[in-house]
């Protein structure tokens, strides 16, 4: 029987196709989760970094899938790893590492560092972004978006209260005095501009572990597994919080917005702000006055949190995925794009070897600010990084909003907050 | 012979719908009670029988309170005020009077919006100073409000919401029910020398009977149910001051990953929903008339 031409071209056709299908299979697919947490136009960014690993790695295919904030990053990515289809890699907070290792997720990197260039690259990011990162010896996350939070002031506010501009408040008692003589009101009594502002509706235990930190206790041990929530010093440090608002009122009453800060902070409706160094960019953008950025006050000593996001590769994912996406995170983490990532948004780069770089060189000299960040880093400590972390983070984020809505005071809602930590605790001793 | 074709008949038809129930709705309701007495999985430890451990926790859980009550004064102020305002509304576009296409357009308008839309145009009108209800309100001198930030507002905010959002909804149904009440009967009211409020209270509401159970079971199951908005407005805060039971069941199921106590605290808002849908059915059945 002859075949018809017809049938002899589609039949080609269709070996193309299959043969084409089977090139497309050979290259393997890193699907890598990510969050976003502060302005600008990161989407765009990640996908540029995404193209260009591709472009130099053959046979790799990256697939960045937006996942929403943090939290719902971990929740999406803990969810994916239950149904059997978890993403390659992931960027997630660096304080849901016990989260990640007690659920079994992820895999230690020192397994897929076997080279010593991979085992230098390790090496080389600064220890305080480190310190959340290794639990017995293993070292599970690698430092992507990481930032601390920095006081931004307003220059000029400053100088129309009769402040010296270029001189940040250096501790609690400035900070304090500061904010009064900074908090204007008209005629009938309404605030036009708030003294001082440090956010309490999102990440409000993250900037009050900056002023635990100064105040010299630490809120949980280095094992994530005992809280000292309602240490004294602990309640003396959201007294201070408390009195910005109810005594002084320099700062506005009830919680503020942590996504609106940095708006209220370029709209010049409030002189000074706690935010991460992570919005530097949309504040550079946005003022139009000049602005200084400093280390948080000090109360024993400097202090400040580490945050942010590192990047995580997940288990029971063949060899081969788990080397692409080790591949990838290199990649991504590597001194240059660092430093550009730093640039483009106001992360900390996270290894001295990216502010040695030309690109990074020029641009502090531009802007002096972003250097501050990382000088801070040597009075850093990670932030409350626990087990059960969405648990426990939460009870002290309550305490903070029952005594910044002045519904209870420090003692007693810090005295609750430990107890539920002591309660999801127990069972990690 | 004939008798039992039409019940094969009758179960065949039937079968996509029961395979759906069942594995949508009935086995998962079944699992979750199963679940609510075991612990929650650990890679270390897997989940074993632990009685009536998740319940007792629950019962020492100052949060499950907060937000159980949360939930009450959230269902007490939702439901009457959304159906009062639906039938209100019904009423009006149901009058001949000029631009009703529009009027009854705008009253629609917020039941075509996805929640979380709607919720992010409240942040707006929400936030302190520069947001459009203290713009509003600072034309009368009046200061600056936190509303979502404080303990006091949070909770009436997220309510005005919801009832802002399903009043519309609820009005459809008002609507198509009274343009089926026939005229003569109205007509006939007005002979008697009924005057309007008359023949609302006695021909008008009466008729609307069947339509208020049903408004009024949906209101009650959305009470509990639609929690979208809290996500974007407060995430449940400040200080659980809006939480509600959906909200800290989705909090301990997928925030914390402690399945055993979700589906505890998801057996109870199962329990208590179920109650109340007979429990309505049951009471206002004898009262409600049906044509």
């Amino acid at each position: 029987m002859r075949i018809s031409r017809a049938s002899f071209a589609s039949a080609l056709t269709l070996m193309a196709i299959l043969t084409g299908t089977q090139f497309a299979a050979a290259d393997t697919e890193v699907r890598f989760y990510y969050p976003i947490a502060v302005g600008g136009p990161l989407t765009k960014i990640i996908d540029g970094y995404a193209a260009e690993f591709e472009a130099s790695h053959p046979g790799i295919k990256v697939k960045p899938i937006y996942t929403g904030d943090y939290i719902q990053t971990t929740a999406k990515a803990l969810t994916a790893v239950r149904g059997g289809d978890s993403p390659e890699c992931a960027i997630m907070l660096a304080a849901d590492l016990y989260t990640l290792t007690d659920a079994d997720a992820v895999i230690p990197l020192d397994d897929l560092a076997t080279t010593p260039e991979d085992k230098k690259w390790l090496a080389g990011f600064y220890p305080a972004f480190m310190e959340n990162a290794r639990v017995g010896g293993k070292t599970y996350a690698a430092p992507f978006q990481r930032s601390t939070p920095v006081l931004y002031w307003n220059k000029e506010a400053f100088k129309e209260a009769g402040l010296d501009p270029d001189k940040a408040p250096a501790n609690w008692d400035e900070m304090r005095e500061d904010a009064k003589k900074l908090t204007k009101r008209d005629a009938s009594g309404n605030v036009t501009r708030w003294g001082i502002q440090i956010p309490t509706d999102g990440n409000a235990a993250w900037l009050y572990t900056g002023l635990t930190t100064a105040d010299d206790v630490k809120l949980i041990n280095s094992d994530g597994n005992k809280t000292a929530f309602n240490d004294p010093r602990a309640v003396e440090s959201l007294k201070y919080l408390h009195d910005l608002s109810y005594v002084d009122a320099s700062q506005a009453k009830g919680l503020t917005s942590w996504g609106t800060t940095p708006k209220d902070f370029t709209e010049g409706k409030v002189a000074m702000i706690w935010h991460t160094t992570g919005s530097l960019g949309v504040i550079r953008k946005n003022a139009t006055f000049g602005f200084g950025l400093g280390y948080l006050p000090a109360k024993a000593h400097f202090g400040a949190p580490t945050g942010g996001g590192n990047f995580y590769i997940f288990k029971g994912l063949s060899a081969e995925k788990q080397k692409a996406a080790f591949e990838f995170i290199k990649f991504m983490t590597s001194a240059d794009r660092a430093a550009d990532w730093s640039i483009q948004t106001g992360y900390v780069a996270t290894q001295p070897a990216s502010w040695e770089t030309p690109v990074m060189k020029a641009y502090v000299k531009d802007v002096p600010q972003a250097a501050v960040a990382r000088d801070q880093l040597q009075f850093a400590v990670p932030e409350v990084t626990a087990h059960e972390s969405a648990r426990v983070t939460k009870a002290l984020n309550d305490a903070i909003a029952a005594v910044m809505t002045d519904s209870k005071s420090a003692q007693p809602a810090l005295d609750e907050a430990q107890r539920q930590a002591e309660i999801a605790l127990k069972d990690y001793r | 012979m004939q008798s039992r074709q039409s019940t094969f008949l009758a179960l065949a038809m039937a079968l996509p719908a029961m395979i759906l129930l069942v594995a949508f709705t009935h086995f998962p309701i079944i699992a979750t009670v199963v679940d609510s007495f075991l612990s929650t999985p650990k890679p270390r430890r897997p989940s074993h029988y632990v009685g009536l451990d998740n319940y007792n926790t629950m019962i020492a859980d100052p949060i499950f309170w907060k937000a159980l009550t949360n939930n009450l004064i959230y269902a007490a102020a939702t439901i009457p005020v959304s159906v009062a305002l639906a039938l209100a509304m019904a009423l009006v576009v149901n009058s001949k009077i000029k631009g009703r296409g529009l009027l009854r357009m705008a009253f629609f308008t917020p039941t075509v919006l996805p929640m979380i839309a709607v919720a992010n145009i409240w942040l707006f009108f929400f936030t302190p100073t520069y947001g459009a209800i203290d713009q509003i309100l600072s034309i009368v001198g009046m200061h600056a409000t936190n509303w979502l930030g404080s303990t006091q507002t949070a909770l009436l905010c997220v309510i005005i919401v919801a009832v802002w959002k399903e009043a519309g909804f609820f009005m459809i149904f008002y609507l198509a029910a009274l343009q089926t009440i026939p005229p003569d009967l109205i007509e006939a009211a007005r002979i008697e020398g009924a005057d309007r409020w008359q023949i609302l209270r006695r021909v008008t509401l009466p008729l609307l009977g069947p339509t208020t159970l049903f408004v009024a079971v949906n209101a009650v199951i959305n009470a509990f149910r639609t929690v979208d908005h809290i996500f974007v407005l407060t995430g449940g805060g400040p200080d659980n001051a809006t939480n509600v039971l959906m909200y800290e069941i989705y909090l301990v199921g997928f925030g914390f990953f402690d399945q055993g106590y979700a589906a505890a605290l998801t057996v109870v808002l199962l329990a208590g929903l179920a109650l109340v849908a007979v429990g309505q059915f049951v009471l206002f059945d004898k009262r409600v008339h049906y044509r």
